[in-house]
């Protein structure tokens, strides 16, 4: 009773200054997401393609009007604390939607402002799924902009801000660590940003090419074949999984095409540290890093667990076609992409459950920390088995024998208890938040597998479907996989600091 | 009497037992075939929509996506076949709209396991066009709205300043 008293007296009423600071810093990373409408408008009015255009500068004058005011009123100089930094970040990624759907809510190819919000969401947490209609003649500014806020989302909305600014920002750590990102790739978290920036730029335009060059050679017309190639791209590397045509990747009936994007979507899984040791020649960092080798024994494993599935089934008529859909569904959900070669409903009616699990398991356990996948991450399941290699290995060994925790991330780690608290919390919750998915879609009346793989899909920011996402989709169950995907992008702690926020204004003195 | 009422049955019990032979020759829904594709696999069928996106010429064939307004199905077809699209579906044109008809493959072995049609024959329906873009004028009005509230908005921030 006493305890619970103190708990309550405990919960402080956020002061003006906490909302000055919340109000002034997320006003500054909408102003930014403003700038960046202004890319799909110059290509809207390359193609000419007006009325698109104008779609997106009034999303970029509206957006822009809420930051100038929010920074008006809110102007301050203060840095940001810890609560201030996560609160800033949750609250820019729903604004970061909000201000995101308006252009392709005006473009007439969503039936909803929430259709509109379900894709901003999808998009910027690099999920894809989509609730579009008439994808085929949307236009390429539209298709531009759902590709460019993967891109953004994938890096993160505020390593765009931070990148922005030309002085160091104390609070930007704060706010870099909210995003999901716990780990720097230099010692200043606005090098890194830019860090990561280049290395993508550098791989876009690459891959651009190689793509291009495919496309061309697939008979696909010049500026279809570069335009693609880039939105392919910035889908893969950040691994979203929207395409610019309604077939995903059926589109190009094209094997190099899936082996380019096989490539690009690991390149993506790969934690920003990683690329940084190759960049720099230290290419053996790849084979000792725990993540790599989680990752090779996860898709091996969960490989196995799908050719079983597939086998037992018999929907392929030949070994090397069962090899070329299932890997590459498996590859573009342990990724997190969400790039598929076969239409939604075979996954239900063609793959069998056992097929479908290991599917579904792939999707759940996502790829590297610092990367722009989503779900529990390797690193979290490395440490995980690590500790219980250890407890088991205490249990079997006299008592007196030292049993040392170590793990190779990037340097020799020596294993602490709060690590494996922690990376066993976080996967907690995103099993809680795939559970809550599922109870969601079978609330909706669709089966537990149908809905269990739709949650995972949602939550661990994938994009894969079983045909549940359609525009028909109940609002109660878009609204549900908006907050999955947010949720699971933010990889809660901003999150559940907001919902912090939020009681301690309604509840704190 | 008799007889004519004899011969109507007759044609009515042969046209029910001919019904799912007529059906699978008849007229499909992307839907239809993506959700019984087992029941369609190998068989002829006739798909009804519009070209989009590229033709995409592959040495002798070609492919090219054909969408009924549910999905789009990949046709592979020969270049002759090719050569009669004339408009495909972009933001810019309202594709041809074709009937095909063809063999459905569920898992085409020739292409990799890909669920598509192997053209036999194609009908143009409508030919399709260009879609010439209209200005927005409520959304130019806005605009220009807009625009005179930021730059009220702009100055007062500067004046505070």
């Amino acid at each position: 009773m006493r305890c619970s008293v103190f708990l309550k007296t405990m919960i402080l009423k956020p002061q003006l200054q906490d909302l000055k600071n919340i109000g002034y810093y997320s006003g500054r990373i909408i102003i930014g997401i403003s700038l960046t409408m202004l890319v799909p408008m110059v290509i809207g009015l390359l193609f000419a393609e007006i009325n698109p255009a104008l779609d997106f500068l009034i999303a970029a004058e509206i957006a822009l009007l809420i930051g100038l005011i929010l920074t008006k009123i809110c102007f301050t100089e203060k840095d940001l604390n810890w609560m201030q930094g996560m609160v800033v970040v949750s609250l820019s990624w729903l604004a970061a939607m909000l201000v995101g759907a308006i252009p392709l809510y005006l473009s007439g190819h969503w039936g909803s402002y929430l259709d509109a919000c379900f894709d901003a969401m999808s998009g910027f947490a690099t999920t894809g799924l989509t609730l579009a209609q008439d994808l085929d003649h949307l236009s390429y500014a539209h298709n531009l902009w759902r590709h460019l806020i993967m891109f953004i989302g994938g890096q993160g909305i505020i390593i765009v801000a931070l990148s922005l600014f030309t002085k160091g920002l104390s609070g930007a750590f704060k706010m870099y660590v909210g995003e999901a990102r716990d780990e720097r790739v230099l010692p200043n978290v606005i090098s890194t940003s830019r860090f990561i920036w280049s290395v993508s730029i550098i791989y876009l335009i690459l891959s651009t090419l190689v793509l291009g060059i495919i496309g061309i050679a697939n008979g696909m017309k010049p500026v279809n074949a570069f335009f693609h190639g880039a939105c392919i791209f910035m889908a893969a590397f950040d691994t979203g999984g929207f395409t610019p045509q309604s077939q995903n990747m059926l589109y190009y009936h094209s094997l190099s095409f899936e082996v380019v994007t096989i490539v690009i979507m690991l390149l993506g899984a790969m934690n920003f540290n990683l690329h940084y040791r190759i960049w720099t020649g230290d290419r053996r960092e790849i084979w000792k890093n725990i993540e790599t080798r989680t990752l090779c024994i996860t898709i091996a494993l969960t490989f196995l667990i799908t050719v079983i599935g597939l086998n037992q089934v018999g929907s392929y008529p030949s070994a090397i076609i069962m090899f070329r859909k299932g890997f590459y569904q498996l590859i573009s959900g342990h990724t997190g992409t969400g790039y598929a070669t076969i239409y939604a409903r075979q996954f239900v009616d063609e793959w069998g459950n056992l097929a479908l699990v290991g599917l579904i398991i792939a999707m759940a356990l996502g790829g590297g920390a610092c990367s722009t996948t989503g779900g529990i991450k390797m690193l979290r399941l490395g440490i995980i088995a690590e500790a219980l290699k250890q407890d088991v290995k205490r249990i079997i060994l006299p008592e007196r024998a030292v049993v040392e925790q170590r793990l190779h991330h990037l340097k020799e780690i020596f294993l602490e208890d709060k690590q494996v608290r922690a990376a066993l919390l976080i996967t907690v919750s995103y099993l809680v938040l795939y559970g809550i998915g599922t109870l969601a879609g079978m609330f909706y009346g669709y089966p537990f597998l149908d809905s269990l793989f739709e949650s995972t899909s949602a939550a661990a920011n994938v994009g894969l479907s079983c045909g549940i996402t359609t525009p028909g989709m109940a609002a109660g169950l878009k609204l549900t996989y908006i907050v999955q995907m947010w949720a699971g992008r933010l990889e809660f702690m901003s999150v559940f600091t907001l919902i912090g926020f939020f009681v301690a204004v309604i509840k704190g003195k | 009497m008799k007889r004519a009422i004899g011969l109507i049955f007759f044609c009515g019990a042969a046209c029910f037992a001919h019904l799912p032979a007529v059906c699978l020759a008849g007229q499909i829904s992307s839907t239809e075939l993506i959700n019984n594709a087992k029941e369609y696999d190998g068989k002829s069928v006739v798909y009804v929509g519009e070209a989009v996106g590229d033709v995409m010429m592959r040495g002798d064939f070609a492919w090219v996506n054909i969408n009924d307004g549910e999905n789009a199905i990949g046709v592979w077809l020969n270049k002759e076949l090719a050569g009669e699209i004339k408009f495909t579906g972009s933001y810019r044109s309202k594709g041809d709209r074709l009937e095909i008809t063809g063999v459905f493959q569920r898992n085409c072995t020739q292409h990799g396991g890909d669920m598509d049609i192997h053209a036999q024959g194609i009908r143009k329906i409508n030919l399709g066009r260009v879609v010439s873009e209209k200005l927005d004028t409520s959304k130019r009005n806005f605009v220009f709205i807009l625009l005179v509230v930021l730059c009220l908005v702009f100055v007062f921030v500067r004046r505070q300043k």
